[in-house]
């Protein structure tokens, strides 16, 4: 699995070298196209991974809803990561900046009530 | 959907392809004609590039509840 993904990486790696300096538009669709594959390969073993973290938090206790939270933020945080990472690639850093500070307003607007809940229960223990 | 290097391959091959018919064209005077075999390059690729980037967002979705 893990030799797979690294010789795909080099192969799309020499491929995108070759075709940058004649069509960079061209080079940047290898490049995507080679995100969304090794991703593809890769969503059994995070979803093997996920499983096994929701089993150990239920033997331990955590509530069930924060640990979908949890998910959810994990979510936001790799598809950012994928789209700001094919904009910096591209030469474009001010978008890829825009597309980072978007992942970080949908996971504070996500984690919002929480983080209230928990200021309101402190701000209850305070005399 | 071909997954794997297939689709890797495919699009390079598409943009050596459309570089080789460019070069051809520009250099037998049709300058537009070349233009016109870029873009349609283009415009090829990246309808792939969208279904999969719609697929790959419809299983992130399904896999972290989004």
């Amino acid at each position: 699995m893990i030799i797979k993904i690294v010789a795909i990486g080099i192969v799309a790696t020499v491929l995108a070298i070759v075709l940058r300096k004649e069509k960079p538009e061209f080079a940047a669709a290898v490049g995507i196209i080679t995100g969304i594959v090794i991703l593809t390969m890769l969503m059994d073993d995070i979803n093997a991974v996920l499983q096994s973290i929701k089993i150990a938090s239920e033997k331990a206790g955590v509530e069930p809803r924060y640990i979908a939270l949890l998910i959810k933020v994990i979510g936001i945080s790799y598809i950012t990561q994928f789209g700001s990472a094919i904009a910096k690639d591209a030469g474009e850093g001010a978008i890829a900046s825009k597309i980072d500070l978007a992942g970080k307003i949908a996971i504070l607007l996500l984690s919002a009530p929480f983080l209230f809940a928990l200021l309101n229960l402190i701000i209850g223990i305070l005399p | 959907m071909d997954t794997g290097v297939d689709l890797i391959f495919k699009i390079a091959a598409i943009g050596v392809i459309t570089a080789v018919l460019n070069q051809l064209l520009v250099n037998s005077e049709k300058k537009e004609l070349g233009l016109m075999v870029s873009i349609t390059g283009l415009v090829v690729v990246l309808l792939m590039v969208v279904k999969e980037i719609n697929y790959l967002f419809q299983t992130i979705k399904t896999l972290f509840n989004l």
